[in-house]
């Protein structure tokens, strides 16, 4: 009897908790403050970038609600963000955010780290027509699913490296010769990011019509790149396309170096990563890479909240002592892109704020956006830093260079 | 087929691969050695072995961080992981010794998860080196590049093997672990303590992987979930050579890595792995013919 009136008393309980949560549900906003939800890497291997993206979030918030709040309908609202740890794991990823919409009532969603996460959690906001805009998602594969709540802010991962292939054309155009006689070499770890950079560097080597002399693709548990670059070595490609995380951009650097091979032109991801310009790590090997990059503090994007790049790195490392990676930059970026559609919506109806999400048309500090009806950014170009002196300098696309391009690398 | 064209019109380029190739042999053979011991004498095959190559790398890397030569990593790398190893023994292997294989393997391959779990906790999962700025032998107008620190690898792995050779004939211990190798019970009668030369054995094979790990960090990168691919190598030169036979080893080891270079540049990098695994398929094939044809001699 005892036993059975506990059971009782506990459906009742829950059943009011759940009532209370089903409450909350269509309340994403509560009084004053607008409530967003995320899933960041706080634990796990992407502990680091997790932190990036967390950051990158809780300094855009604090900053709009410093400069007003949001908005909506005559009425200024505070931003607040809901977080839980996704432990690096895609599956933990996907529940976080069926909890978060469900549990949480949260109708806003802020993007997790990585593709991978990201991959994980879009359907779960797909199923519930729940808006997600994400900074840290790149593959294209995310934009072939014909999502329709689903923004990202930053460039996909084919178009890492596909300046770079540009830039070597138009060097062969002012040199007097045609961009097709250029060679090029591809050297990729067989992952789906890096697959990704491949199929944009051939794509634009096929356009410019140019030779593709090496295409390799690079085991995972790469650790010698020595019979790639032997190949490069015998073949002379005017243009040498690495991509493998920052094993790949650590391997070439030192191997490039070690074994003589002089390509012009060498270009690869994950640089900074990688700490290619340590000096103690490296020496001056990495001089004249050329470095993939989402943004760059010294860039000259502007917008009302933080200024120009360089005041967000100014900002970002007096709050949190180091200079802003892309990753908290694209991270703070998604935030104020959902403040825009927000005022814009002037609603909180979600099918509203969605379709202001999708006629998004912003300069942020961290570049222009405009997404597409796949939902990514069509409007802000990848950026290409060569390392001179020791040092990133932006030298691609020509609008944004601040230095001239060293060619032929030293 | 154009990559074998390449190598036909510019034979440099051949020379490149196969010097490369045999040098990065050496450093395979290396954590072999330990491989073929632990297997010979123990019966158990030792899936930490990758494990300990990258813990023998990061002491290395530390050593490094402190001033020290990279190339001091190679003895003080042997020493800590002969620590280590003696412990993991002490810890674990004792009870699984005299047990069927299938268990061996289950528990080093718990071992090895603990063990990348860990440095991954301490060290990072950064990728990282030690360069030990030995400089590069330029032949040929650059076109065959040979970092000196492959020499080293190829000069340590011999020593190394001699040293092996020598303590295993002249020293009481390694008679002894001769003698457990043979049989360990008629070991045991003979007032050999078994237990003691397993835990050398054991040890002294970490101190092998440590030595290698120390080579692999000044020669290419290293990172905490990169092991297994030594201990796959290991695994193969030791199917290849035999047990009990380390001239087979070093011979095994450089042919792998001479195989190794020439796949990645003829088939692509990608089929580099699948090119050496089919090599064993055929090996181990070839070896059961022979065999089968001996009995059939024998009758």
């Amino acid at each position: 009897m005892y036993k059975l009136t506990k059971n009782i008393t506990l459906s009742v309980v829950t059943s009011l908790l759940t009532l209370g949560l089903v409450g909350n549900a269509s309340a994403k906003v509560e009084g004053d403050t607008i409530v967003l939800g995320a899933a960041v890497s706080l634990t796990g291997k992407y502990t680091t970038a997790g932190h990036h993206t967390q950051r990158g979030y809780d300094l855009a918030v604090s900053r709009v609600n410093s400069k007003g709040g949001v908005t909506v309908g005559g009425k200024n609202y505070r931003l607040k963000v809901i977080y839980y740890d996704d432990e690096s794991t895609p599956a933990r990823g996907a529940q976080l955010a069926e909890r978060l919409i469900k549990q949480d009532g949260v109708k806003f969603m802020l993007g997790p780290y990585s593709s991978g996460l990201t991959k994980a959690m879009a359907p779960i906001t797909e199923k519930h027509k729940v808006p997600m805009v994400e900074g840290n998602g790149a593959s294209r594969s995310l934009f072939n699913k014909g999502y329709r709540y689903l923004f990202a802010v930053l460039s996909t991962s084919e178009q890492y490296l596909q300046e770079a292939v540009n830039l070597a054309a138009q060097h062969a155009k002012a040199m007097g010769k045609s961009p097709s006689s250029v060679k090029v070499a591809v050297a990729v770890e067989n992952d789906p990011f890096s697959l990704d950079i491949r199929a944009g560097v051939l794509d634009d080597a096929k356009r410019h019509g140019m030779k593709v002399v090496v295409d390799d693709k690079l085991p995972r548990e790469l650790s010698d790149m020595s019979a790639t670059l032997t190949k490069v070595k015998a073949l002379k490609p005017d243009i040498l396309v690495v991509s493998g995380h920052s094993k790949g951009a650590s391997l070439i650097t030192r191997q490039a170096a070690a074994m003589r091979v002089k390509v012009p032109m060498l270009a690869i991801t994950h640089c900074e990563s990688a700490k290619v310009t340590d000096n103690k790590k490296f020496g001056t090997k990495a001089e004249g890479t050329l470095c993939a990059t989402q943004w760059a503090p010294t860039m000259t994007y502007r917008d009302p909240w933080f200024g120009s790049a360089g005041d967000y790195a100014k900002d970002f490392k007096a709050a949190y002592g180091y200079v802003p990676p892309y990753q908290a930059a694209e991270s703070t970026a998604s935030v104020l892109v959902w403040v825009n559609a927000l005022q814009n919506a002037n609603s909180f109806d979600t099918e509203k704020v969605r379709d202001a999400l999708s006629a998004t048309k912003l300069q942020t500090f961290y570049g222009n956006v405009k997404f597409d009806a796949t939902g990514k950014n069509i409007a802000k170009p990848m950026v290409l830093r060569q390392v001179q002196g020791g040092k990133y300098v932006v030298v691609a696309p020509a609008k944004w260079a601040s230095h001239k391009l060293v060619h032929p690398r030293p | 087929m154009d990559n074998l064209q390449l190598l036909i019109d510019a034979p440099v380029f051949t020379l490149q691969l196969l010097i490369d190739g045999l040098l990065a042999g050496a450093i395979f053979a290396l954590a072999a050695y330990g491989m073929a011991l632990v297997w010979g004498v123990m019966n158990i095959i030792n899936i930490t072995q990758g494990e300990f190559v990258i813990l023998g790398g990061f002491v290395t890397l530390y050593l490094s961080y402190l001033g020290i030569h990279p190339l001091w990593g190679v003895p003080v790398s042997a020493l800590a992981l002969f620590i280590v190893g003696w412990g993991v023994y002490r810890l674990v292997i004792f009870r699984i010794v005299d047990r069927d294989l299938f268990i061996s393997i289950l528990a080093t391959f718990g071992i090895s998860i603990l063990l990348q779990q860990l440095m991954n906790q301490l060290f990072g999962a950064d990728i990282q080196n030690a360069d030990p700025n030995l400089g590069t032998l330029f032949l040929f107008n650059d076109d065959v590049a040979i970092a000196n620190i492959k020499f080293v690898a190829l000069a340590v792995t011999i020593v190394t093997g001699v040293l092996l050779i020598l303590f295993l004939r002249k020293s009481r211990i390694g008679q002894a672990i001769r003698a457990t190798a043979q049989s360990a019970r008629a070991a045991r009668l003979m007032g050999i303590n078994t237990d003691r030369v397993y835990a050398t054995t054991y040890a002294l094979n970490a101190a092998l992987c440590g030595a290698t790990g120390s080579l692999v960090v000044m020669t290419w990168v290293i990172h905490p979930f990169i092991g297994l691919i030594y201990t796959v190598r290991s695994f193969m030169i030791v199917i290849v050579a035999g047990l009990g036979n380390l001239a087979g080893v070093v011979v095994a080891g450089l042919g792998l890595g001479a195989a190794e270079n020439f796949a990645g540049f003829l088939l692509g990098t990608e089929f580099q792995a699948a090119f050496v695994f089919s090599l064993l398929v055929i090996i181990l094939v070839w070896r059961n013919y022979r065999l089968g044809k001996k009995r059939q001699y024998l009758k």
